[in-house]
């Protein structure tokens, strides 16, 4: 199922699963890392499933790429690809100062704001994996007259609850963080949760999310 | 209850409890964060007596300024730094490396690093941090470990638990090497970048920008064309990948980087040069060297080889 496995740097396999992205490819990905963590094997110490990539951490001082290959060309990989899936609401206020990006997208697009927020509100998304920064979900998909590529140069400090676009994609930025989303609006609800050990992350993979736009008033009140 | 503690007095620029890191949590979001220089962070453990993986306070520049209440303690700082131990009746100028006594109402005066970036120090006794997911490591980005997640500031307290006793000297004759070069393995989206692109990244010197962190290192330099596409589908990153976004200027992942990225990656620094990239300061100049994987997996060998003798020399 892996279509290829090579090495990314000397203490990392990188798991090709495809180039296209969608949840067939994804839920392959999700299957992998799963039934890696179930085995628990030895020198491991990290996974990033992405949307048709898996990165396989492990510690060069125990493991290399060798022999960590031949453990994942021989894993049992279980079978069952139900997703728990939950339905999540995220609120999002337009303001201008929250909409950093607005006025790039409508001449990158080619259409006016209310036309991109029409199609982005209401929508429902998927969540494909988690990451970036913790808790930072990536949504898909965004129609074809919505997508546009990063920031040329990515910004230094994109504020916390930042809601972004990129290509078929949409996000949230969990806290403050060095970024290249478009941006077009934010978010008061917690994404992450640091002092929940267990599930410290609102959405989770294979999770459904709609948008919902909110005025400014509500925003403020959302935060008390 | 706890009778010794530090009173920090000026917390320094970026001043963190750092121990191993903590692992297993890419896929949420959450990078291994830690020492930013593993065997700087061992030594000065090993030092004052303690296991390698104890919690330390890991300073960058201007380290803090610290008075010391209690019981006779030892310390031991490590990296390139200048500091002082003001005592009540004179003023020891401190060598890195070895192990000094703190007694009631002294204070140690972390000064600066000296053309470097981190130093750590530990001390012959257990700082009363939090863990999360078993480590105290601080990401100040996501607010995670002991603190609270945030840098140590001006005027708290840091209580010291179990001193040990029996306080001996130790030494190690030990002077840090700084490189020009850094070997580099091949990134998966090498051949997004035009012949002329990968020359200048492999020949062509660069400078690391001010706006470089725990984060990330940015560089500048001539720009790496890209023949491809500037954006690949998202997907993970790890400490010492050496992205190229579409302005041309490589970015270097480092120990709190984010753990998904979407720029192409031209290469991954190997694990034998990571912990002397990290101390490389703002405008030193880089090359990169190509490496195979077979070469970086033996010179990793004779790093840490390198690594466990020095901890055995104490």
């Amino acid at each position: 199922m892996i279509k290829n496995i090579s090495n990314l740097g000397d203490a990392a396999l990188y798991c090709d699963f495809g180039t296209e992205v969608n949840q067939e490819i994804n839920s392959k990905v999700i299957r992998y890392f799963k039934s890696i963590q179930k085995e628990n094997i030895d020198g491991i110490n990290n996974l990033t499933p992405s949307y048709n990539k898996l990165i396989i951490s492990f510690d060069l001082r125990k493991k290399n790429f060798q022999t960590i290959k031949q453990q994942i060309e021989n894993l049992n990989v279980i079978n069952d690809d139900v997703l728990e899936s939950n339905k999540i609401k995220i609120p999002v206020c337009c303001d201008e100062n929250f909409s950093l990006d607005i006025k790039r997208l409508e001449e990158k697009l080619q259409i006016t704001r209310d036309k991109i927020y029409e199609k982005f509100f209401g929508k429902e998304f998927f969540c494909y994996m988690t990451g970036f920064i913790a808790g930072m979900p990536f949504l898909g998909d965004l129609e074809n007259e919505l997508q546009a590529k990063r920031l040329e140069t990515p910004r230094v400090k994109v504020p916390k609850g930042s809601v972004g676009l990129t290509e078929q994609f949409a996000n949230v930025y969990t806290f403050e963080s060095p970024g290249g989303w478009n941006i077009i609006g934010n978010t008061p609800q917690v994404i992450f949760d640091r002092t929940n050990e267990n599930n410290p992350n609102l959405i989770n993979p294979g999770d459904v999310v709609t948008f919902e736009q909110i005025t400014k008033d509500q925003y403020y009140n959302n935060n008390e | 209850m706890n009778k010794n503690y530090f009173e920090i007095k000026r917390a320094g620029i970026n001043t963190t409890f750092q121990d191993q890191g903590r692992g297993n949590l890419y896929h949420i979001g959450i990078p291994f964060s830690g020492a930013m220089d593993n065997r700087n962070f061992q030594i000065s453990n090993k030092l004052v007596g303690n296991e390698v993986n104890f919690p330390t306070i890991e300073f960058a520049y201007q380290g803090p300024l610290l008075k010391y209440l209690g019981e006779n303690i030892n310390f031991a700082i490590t990296g390139d730094v200048k500091f002082l131990i003001r005592k009540k009746n004179n003023i020891i100028e401190g060598n890195c490396y070895q192990s000094f006594t703190l007694e009631n109402g002294d204070e140690l005066d972390i000064i600066s690093t000296n053309k470097s970036v981190y130093g750590y120090l530990a001390v012959s006794g257990e700082f009363d941090v939090n863990y999360q997911w078993s480590s105290c490591s601080v990401n100040t980005k996501a607010n995670i470990g002991a603190n609270n997640g945030k840098k140590i500031e001006d005027g708290q307290k840091i209580n010291i638990s179990k001193i040990n006793k029996n306080l001996t000297d130790k030494k190690l004759n030990y002077i840090n090497s700084k490189i020009e070069n850094i070997r580099v393995i091949q990134g998966t989206n090498f051949d997004y970048f035009s012949d002329e692109g990968k020359k200048v990244f492999f020949e062509k010197e660069f400078v690391i920008s001010k706006l470089s962190d725990r984060m990330g290192m940015r560089l500048e330099g001539p720009k790496i064309e890209n023949i491809v596409d500037t954006n690949i589908k998202s997907e993970g990153l790890l400490k010492g990948v050496i992205q190229v976004p579409a302005d041309g200027n490589p970015i270097i992942m480092l120990s709190d980087h984010g753990t998904i990225g979407g720029y192409p990656k031209i290469g991954v620094v190997i694990s034998a040069d990571y912990d002397k990239l990290v101390q490389l300061t703002p405008g030193s100049k880089i090359k990169f060297k190509k490496v195979e994987l077979a070469d970086a997996e033996t010179l990793f060998k004779l790093y840490d080889l390198e690594t466990q003798n020095l901890i055995s020399q104490i």
